[in-house]
């Protein structure tokens, strides 16, 4: 599963420029379901036979970045961001543009720290020119932030965990699945990070009976850290709400009641800001009963996203369990 | 001059009669057969039925403005924005109220009256007021009601060398886009819609889209144009004269790179000059578009406007004339019908 993570993490695919992602995940997958589709927006939806109820998966595939929206005469990018993203986790960082193009962050001289914006901001690719600069990227291009993995032991730390882990648990239940006793579409969306776009049109195209993402959440476990239940190691969190979604109450008992009866370690999770991708599958025709399977992960939206393996064990026994268990899609 | 006429006519959001009215007429005997929905979006169709994929172009109607929200027992006139617009360009301009264009001016307490630290701000909305000249509210009750539209009483004109000047060109310049483009003859079905409430959240275009199930779409746009003395290179965005601005990247869409890829073949086959577009804020309705039903592939091509979204903006009558210049090229071309599915 480490390297799994590891391989995941390790790809630059930010928002909109999910071919690298969505090709190793491909690889991955294909000898492990009955069909594998790309649609319109560039999801890849593998399909399961099992009979029972339509259920959506959705983990997404696409990470927060930037985007070059301007080249100055010194070969300097001024840039915007793609998704959440601060500008004060981005000093000293490095970025990679998607045709491996490498560069590295800097901050105008400022008069005051409350100054600090990402218009503030600049990439430097090395370029001495307007001409030098424009030969390796040009205006529109993207980029994300890059960061060694770092295996921690019993936890890891990468960036762009949000959500690879939550493709990686999803993978990885896709391959131990025994007999699936629903029809499954684990979907690995595109452009979740800036407005959950992927599953609201995949979840039109499948008209699934239940949805279900599988995404990171937030912890409340480090120091000084606002008040939530969530923390590190204490097993799969089972979505109650967020900004995007209240779970449909029968997907959260469902979640629960396999949890307790597989012996698989749970908490509930209440996440006060950010949403998922079922926040968009749980609106879409007349309606989908929705529920999200998170991953506690520490530091989210930084270069340096930390989650503990065990948790992703949980929560791959957890989906697997969901795939395994009839599900009626009238009893919903 | 169509530009003209377009940018004079009056259409809030919400209440966008005038100009559906004005198109209608405008387009009849251009197109095969055009309707109105149940929303107020007027839909025209060529070559319906024909084979090849169904591509839509859009275009909004509305314009920002304001709305009577009640009558001062002076009768003075309380109003409300309707789409974002600056209180700061309110102060003092003349504007036309409801179907019957009543006169009247924006008003607010005057400088003597105001306290220090009130010279100090803007006026917020709730302190402005449209004048009427009526002696009360019976006075003014006979002339306006709640609810009529509130827009600026700009006259449209040529201006300077080669430039437009005139209100409301977010997105009247599209409207007008749309219709020249309907001399194309295309073999393959074309819808032009006009849409509605664009500035209040993408309204119309989202349920257009869901009606005609396009294959592809491309919205037409006035964007803003920072080039100004004050901005730095990498807040200007578009440039006037430049050409059309083509979008990378706004808030509500990311456009797909082999779209993008095409109406820049297109421009550079046809020697169309074009700009892309170096900021990623705002959003259009192609945003709305492309998340419809299974998802749409969906571009955006912008004329550059100074001062959007105020009383009067000003355009490039020759990025106008090159962005119907564009839109030809890459439909004529076919550019885009390998990348349809």
């Amino acid at each position: 599963m480490k390297e799994l993570i590891k391989k995941l993490t390790d790809i630059t695919s930010p928002s909109g420029n999910e071919d690298l992602i969505r090709e190793a995940i491909r690889e991955e997958i294909k000898e492990y379901c009955d069909d594998l589709k790309i649609d319109r927006l560039g999801n890849l939806i593998a399909f399961k036979h099992g009979g029972g109820a339509k259920i959506q998966f959705a983990a997404h595939m696409d990470e927060i970045g930037v985007i070059v929206t301007y080249i100055d005469d010194q070969g300097f990018l001024r840039f915007s961001n793609v998704g959440g993203l601060s500008p004060f986790q981005l000093l000293g960082q490095r970025v990679r543009f998607t045709d491996g193009t490498l560069g590295v962050f800097g901050l105008e001289k400022l008069e005051q720290m409350k100054d600090w914006t990402l218009n503030k901001m600049y990439i430097d690719i090395g370029a001495t020119s307007k001409e030098e600069a424009e030969e390796k990227v040009a205006v529109g291009e993207f980029g994300g932030i890059i960061q060694d993995f770092a295996d921690l032991g019993r936890r890891v730390a990468a960036k762009s965990m949000d959500n690879r882990v939550g493709c990686a648990v999803l993978i990885e239940a896709l391959k131990r699945v025994q007999s699936p006793r629903n029809d499954l579409y684990c979907t690995f969306t595109v452009q979740e990070e800036v407005g959950l776009r992927g599953a609201k049109t995949s979840a039109f195209a499948i008209e699934p009976d239940l949805g279900i993402a599988v995404d990171v959440t937030l912890t409340g476990d480090t120091p000084e850290a606002e008040k939530m239940a969530v923390g590190l190691g204490k097993g799969v969190a089972i979505k109650v709400k967020d900004q995007s979604l209240i779970a449909h109450r029968r997907v959260k008992e469902l979640l629960v009641r396999l949890a307790k009866e597989k012996k698989i370690p749970y908490q509930l999770e209440v996440l006060t800001r950010g949403g998922t991708d079922s926040g968009a599958i749980h609106l879409t025709r007349a309606g989908v009963p929705s529920g999200v399977i998170s991953i506690p992960t520490r530091y989210v939206h930084s270069p340096s996203e930390l989650i503990d393996l065990e948790d992703v064990e949980a929560a791959v026994q957890l989906v697997v369990a969901v795939m395994e268990t009839p599900c009626d899609p009238e009893n919903l | 001059m169509l530009l003209k006429e377009l940018s004079e006519l009056n259409g809030i959001s919400g209440r966008e009669e005038e100009v559906r009215e004005y198109l209608r007429a405008r387009i009849k005997g251009k197109v095969d057969k055009f309707h109105t929905d149940s929303l107020g979006n007027l839909i025209a169709v060529k070559g319906q039925g024909r084979p090849g994929p169904k591509v839509m172009l859009t275009a909004h109607m509305d314009e920002v403005g304001l709305m009577v929200l009640g009558i001062d027992p002076s009768g003075l006139l309380k109003i409300g924005a309707v789409g974002g617009i600056d209180p700061r360009v309110l102060v003092s301009k003349p504007v036309l109220i409801g179907r019957e264009r009543v006169p009247g001016v924006i008003g607010a307490k005057p400088i003597h009256l105001q306290e220090k630290a009130e010279r100090k701000k803007a006026i917020p909305l709730k302190g402005l007021y449209v004048d009427i000249g009526a002696k009360d509210r019976e006075d003014a009750g006979k002339v306006v009601k709640v609810g009529d539209p509130v827009a600026f009483a700009t006259q449209a004109g040529l201006f300077g060398e080669g430039l437009f000047k005139g209100k409301a060109l977010d997105d009247r310049v599209g409207c007008a886009v749309l219709v020249e483009l309907m001399q194309m003859e295309t073999d393959f079905p074309l819808y032009f819609v006009f849409t509605v409430q664009e500035e209040l959240g993408l309204r119309g275009a989202r349920v257009a889209a869901y009606g005609i199930d396009p294959d592809l779409c491309l919205t037409i746009e006035g964007t803003f144009a920072g080039d100004l003395p004050e901005a730095k290179g990498h807040q200007v965005s578009t440039r006037l004269g430049r050409g059309p601005a083509i979008t990378v990247m706004d808030r509500s869409i990311i456009v797909q790179k082999k779209l993008v890829d095409s109406l820049v073949a297109a421009g550079k086959a046809q020697n169309i000059p074009y700009q892309l577009r170096e900021l990623t804020v705002g959003g259009t309705d192609a945003g709305a578009v492309s998340l419809t039903r299974e998802g749409v592939p969906s571009a955006v091509v912008s004329v550059p406007c100074r001062y959007i979204h105020s009383p009067v903006s000003i355009l490039s009558l020759a990025d106008y004339h090159h962005t119907v210049q564009l839109v030809k090229a890459f439909l004529e071309g076919g550019y885009f019908l390998e990348r349809v599915d």
